[in-house]
């Protein structure tokens, strides 16, 4: 690891630290109590319990990461781990505890990040290193999310990156078993599980027929061992059932109480205007009683008058939408392409399936960093996906006192990609070499972004002053949800013109 | 110094060559563009706004603390009183001004100031600062608008005198032999006077205004060095009349620009004319107070608290330091204390102001900007540990002639801070600030051995200090002290620091003397081209 990639590590563990007593949101307390929940239950019990409404709902693995933490957390303060009498327990050690431990559990994704930038066996690209580094390791969407909001995903998407690396190196192996103890660790990752699975198949099982059914067996057994490690005790105690049910809570809406910006965003709003449209033509509508922005909904997805969606509407969206990457890894299973295949598939997750998070399209853009230096076209799509993603997640943060933070940090990060890639694509107005070079550069005339997107971003811009000022002016406290409907929308956007630039470049390039 | 300049002179040489476009994307001090390219600097500027508001996520001084509270309190009053009252009444004990409780002790300018962020608080916040009954008023939005008033004056006054100053230096000092012909060192400059990690916790951490003095001050020395000497003198008597305590570099001011008048055909009339602005610029702040001699004097005394002892705390100055040894306060009356202390300060920034009164020159003048501000801290009356700022500005400005002495500075200074910033919990701001310093001080990518210091050259020197003041750190938060001595760790992380402090300004006095002849020739014949 390189003397770099720690400096760089450190300046943001510095911002890490400073963020200590900004705000946090309930999933503060969700992981105080598992720390709790954990150390203080036998294993039997841990997806059983119910003392608090924060139930465990994330895999074995990662509850065995929170017991791990709660060994030091009752060292430093035995009140963090109390199960019933630490409930809501903030006190100064708590936060200094939890938040630093977020900080310590990012050196996964240092690891991972700096093994990622520096390997350049597979493919001659990434040229800067350095540059590589900063746009993984100084996220300000990671940033907001892990250190003010509250999650642990710097970690997990470091097992994500770190397999990804292995996978690039050739050792298939390790990275098939860094993948299964990512899932086993949050399943929301499971999106990524078929092209894993088609490009393990096709790249490590290759060769002639014995060696491929041998190497088959490794693989499955490796995986296999991992799963059985991690949820061998449910089975034992006849949980599973339970376990499942917690892991995937269907019963919660197609969409979360704030819209991720992605393809369902289109569909709501096309079915509210129909919906408007027809009531205007004398139709008889039933307005559903339920509605999207109720937070947690029914089981069924009240449509006025689109077909309703179901999960498993949702599952196979998600499939045909990776289907053409995996016909691409099944044909022609290349490490240099693995990226590539495995962001497009968190990207299909992310516009098409049930109940998403605004946050996961960190999944999307930590991974997309990794290759953003690839070419002049990764770099304007990079910066353009990487802005949006991280403007979705400013309604996580609606305190006043986080506005001016998550505004200068994407305001930053966005000024440091844009001198970045200019100076190293010279495609900007930065250089004044520009005009030697400019010739070979291709999309010098329009910059960085072009004027499509330069103007989509100018309207972003927009749309934060209509929330901010023109809303409240104009609606005073009426209609509070329409300003996040609009970032949502917007955001929608801008993610599926990703998605269908990612889909493109598959189909066309790998 | 040819030993120097041969140096630098490679130096150009190699830079000027076309580095590969990899290597300089992303430090901006290792970028080989010919001009301060604009990004970076808004990249710089707005990284270190976001330490401060990190920073000012913290807690601030006397939070939560009845019944004086702290500083943050003695703002907030001042807000209330310059909102309510006349300004005839500011200085004034009164039944609604009670002067025993943080009664306004700087001069007009600060109140006016007090005056402009109270009418900001009393539209959005009224009872924050309603006259008596907000006392000790505390809020998390108060807070907030609070942190704000400071943010908002740092970027309003402070920025935009380091952006000035850094574009002056590039102009002054390119081809001087002190400074690379490449922008990256320039940037990396603003960078370090930006990022001062003690300017930064004692305004928006512990909660003062001293972003607007000493970025007055930064201005004002911005405009002598581009040879604007009538805005440098109105911007320094703006300074002065914010914080008095912007005396400390009055003799460094006063003495370049004598010396440079006497250089002058008419030396009188240039004297004159920064006169008339410096009366006028001071008659124009304390209008109100004019009409009488008394209301002026009334003031003045408030400005001057002789009664609070020569030294507060445990202040690593010359007084507080050998007062262990030597019981000043018992030995001597007050009267006899404020002649001691003026003699041995005079004595203090006499050979640097000589110095510039005799051959002026831009890098004398920085030099003698600390110097004497030195000598003001360390021997001056009623000084705090908070004084440490001033000569720490002019060592910011010096970074690139001097980074290890800057940094070396910046990691003592802040220590000697160590005990208050720990009163007012904001060790974690601490660490990070500081960490976040030295990061970006020994960033990757800047060139190695740019220019070598004559400053502690021997590396052995200061290892023994900094192992001593490392494991202070951790002995004053882990330990108690003995019964007998309840401030020892405060006495030792004082001495400590003094020891430095004082091996420094010898330093700098004679590297001030030194460089003088050579410097003042180029300067020479500079003009005569």
């Amino acid at each position: 690891m390189g003397g770099e990639a720690l400096w760089m590590w450190g300046a943001a563990t510095c911002v890490k630290l400073l963020l200590v007593p900004s705000y946090r949101s309930t999933d503060f307390e969700v992981h105080r109590h598992w720390l709790a929940l954990t150390s203080s239950l036998p294993v039997s019990r841990w997806y059983v319990d119910a003392s608090s409404p924060w139930t465990l709902d994330y895999p074995p693995l990662f509850a065995l990461f929170e017991l791990l933490l709660a060994l030091p957390a009752s060292l430093l303060d035995p009140a963090i781990v109390r199960l019933r009498h630490g409930r809501d327990y903030s006190a100064p050690s708590a936060v200094l505890f939890l938040r630093l431990s977020a900080a310590a559990a990012d050196l996964l994704l240092l690891l991972a990040a700096s093994r990622l930038s520096s390997s350049s066996s597979s493919s001659p690209r990434r040229g800067a290193p350095t540059l590589t580094l900063a746009l993984v390791l100084w996220s300000p969407a990671l940033l907001l999310v892990d250190h003010i909001h509250f999650q642990y995903n710097g970690y997990l998407l470091g097992i994500l990156l770190l397999s990804l690396a292995f996978l690039e190196e050739g050792s298939d192996l390790a990275g098939g078993v860094a993948f299964a103890v990512l899932i086993c660790s949050k399943h929301l990752f499971l999106v990524a599980a078929p092209v894993y699975f088609v490009y393990l198949l096709r790249h490590y099982c290759a060769g002639g027929f014995g060696k491929a059914v041998g190497r088959f067996f490794i693989m499955g057994s490796a995986v296999g061992a991992v799963f059985a490690a991690a949820f061998g005790p449910f089975v034992y105690y006849g949980q599973m059932r339970q376990v499942f049910s917690r892991l995937f809570p269907f019963g919660r809406g197609l969409c979360h109480a704030y819209w991720a910006p992605n393809f369902w965003v289109f569909y709501i709003v096309l079915d509210k205007l129909l919906a408007f449209l027809l009531a205007k033509l004398g139709f008889n509508i039933q307005t559903p009683k339920a509605s999207f922005t109720g937070g947690l909904v029914g089981d069924s997805t009240p449509f006025a008058v689109l077909p309703q969606v179901t999960p498993v509407t949702t599952f196979l969206l998600v499939l045909l939408a990776m289907s053409p990457c995996l016909v691409k890894a099944f044909l022609k299973p290349q490490p240099k392409n693995i990226i590539r295949w495995v962001t497009y598939a968190c990207t299909c997750g992310f516009m098409f399936g049930w109940h998403v998070h605004e946050k996961a399209s960190l999944h999307i853009t930590i991974p997309l960093g990794v290759i953003a230096m690839n070419s002049s076209d990764d770099a304007s799509h990079f910066f353009l996906v990487s802005i949006v993603s991280c403007y979705s997640m400013f309604p996580l943060l609606f305190e006043a006192q986080e506005y001016p933070i998550k505004v200068l940090l994407l305001l930053i990060y966005s000024i440091l990609m844009w001198v970045g890639f200019s100076s190293d694509f010279s495609l900007g107005t930065v250089v004044d070499q520009t005009k030697e070079k400019g010739s070979s550069g291709g999309s010098t005339k329009n910059g960085l972004i072009g004027w499509t997107g330069k103007s989509y971003l100018f309207g972003l811009v927009a749309v934060e002053l209509y929330g901010q000022l023109f809303h409240p002016y104009i609606f005073g406290s009426k209609l509070p949800f329409l300003p996040l409907m609009l970032v949502s929308f917007y955001c929608a956007i801008g993610m599926m013109y990703s998605w269908a630039w990612q889909l493109l470049q598959i189909v066309k390039f790998t | 110094m040819a030993k120097t300049k041969t140096k630098t002179k490679t130096k150009t040489t190699t830079s000027s060559s076309p580095d590969p476009p990899t290597s300089s994307s992303l430090f901006p001090w290792s970028s080989s563009s010919p001009s301060l390219a604009t990004p970076t600097v808004l990249l710089i500027s707005l990284f270190a706004f976001l330490v401060r508001v990190l920073v000012s996520l913290g807690p601030y001084s006397g939070e939560g603390t009845p019944p004086k509270y702290g500083d943050y309190e003695a703002q907030r009053h001042w807000m209330e009183i310059a909102l309510h009252l006349p300004p005839s009444d500011w200085y004034r004990n009164s039944s609604a001004n009670d002067l025993s409780y943080w009664g306004l002790d700087y001069p007009p300018l600060s109140a006016y100031q007090s005056r402009a962020h109270a009418l900001l608080l009393n539209a959005t916040i009224p009872e924050s600062v309603a006259l008596g009954a907000s006392r000790g008023f505390e809020s998390k939005p108060s807070k907030l608008l609070m942190r704000w008033t400071v943010l908002s004056s740092d970027l309003i006054v402070f920025f935009p005198a380091a952006l000035y100053f850094v574009w002056v230096y590039r102009r002054v000092f390119v081809g001087g032999g002190v400074c690379d012909r490449d922008g990256g060192s320039v940037l990396w400059l603003l960078a370090m006077i930006l990022l001062n990690p003690c300017l930064i916790l004692i305004d928006h951490g512990h909660f003062q205004y001293n972003c607007i003095s000493l970025g007055l001050t930064l201005g004002a020395i911005a405009a002598v060095l581009s040879q604007n000497e009538l805005a440098a003198s109105a911007l320094f008597t703006l300074a002065i009349n914010h914080k008095q305590m912007s005396l400390y570099f009055a003799p460094a001011f006063f003495s370049h620009l004598l010396g440079k008048c006497l250089k002058r055909r008419f030396p009188v009339i240039e004297v004159t004319k920064l006169g008339v602005v410096v009366l006028a610029t001071f008659a124009l702040v304390w209008w109100p107070y004019l009409h009488s001699l008394e209301a002026f004097i009334e003031v003045l005394s408030r400005l001057a608290p002789f009664e609070r002892g020569i030294f507060e705390d445990y202040v690593a100055n010359f007084w507080c330091s050998t007062s262990v040894f030597i019981k000043w306060k018992r030995l001597f009356s007050v009267q006899s204390l404020k002649l001691l202390s003026l003699f041995t300060t005079i004595l203090g920034f006499l050979p640097s102001l000589v110095q510039q009164v005799k051959s002026p020159s831009n890098l004398g003048f920085l030099y003698s900007l600390l110097n004497s501000s030195f000598s003001f801290f360390l021997f001056s009356y009623q000084v705090h540990e908070k004084s440490i700022l001033l000569p720490l500005l002019p060592a910011s400005l010096l970074g690139l002639q001097e980074p290890q002495l800057y940094g070396w500075f910046v990691y003592y200074a802040l220590f000697s801070m160590y005990p208050l910033l720990r009163r007012d919990r904001l060790i974690l701001q601490y660490i990070a600030v500081l960490a976040l310093f030295g990061l970006i001080f020994h960033s990757p990518d800047r060139s190695r051995g740019t220019k070598t210091s004559r400053f502690y050259t021997r590396k052995e020197l200061l290892a023994l200090p900094l192992f001593f003041s490392i494991i202070l750190h951790f002995v004053y938060v882990i330990t108690q002290p003995p019964e007998k001595y309840p401030f020892l760790f405060e006495a030792m992380i004082m001495f400590l620091c003094f020891s430095q402090f004082v091996s420094l300004v010898m330093y700098t006095n004679i590297r001030q003397w030194t460089l003088s002849e050579s410097f003042s020739l180029s300067m020479r014949a500079k003009k005569h081209i």
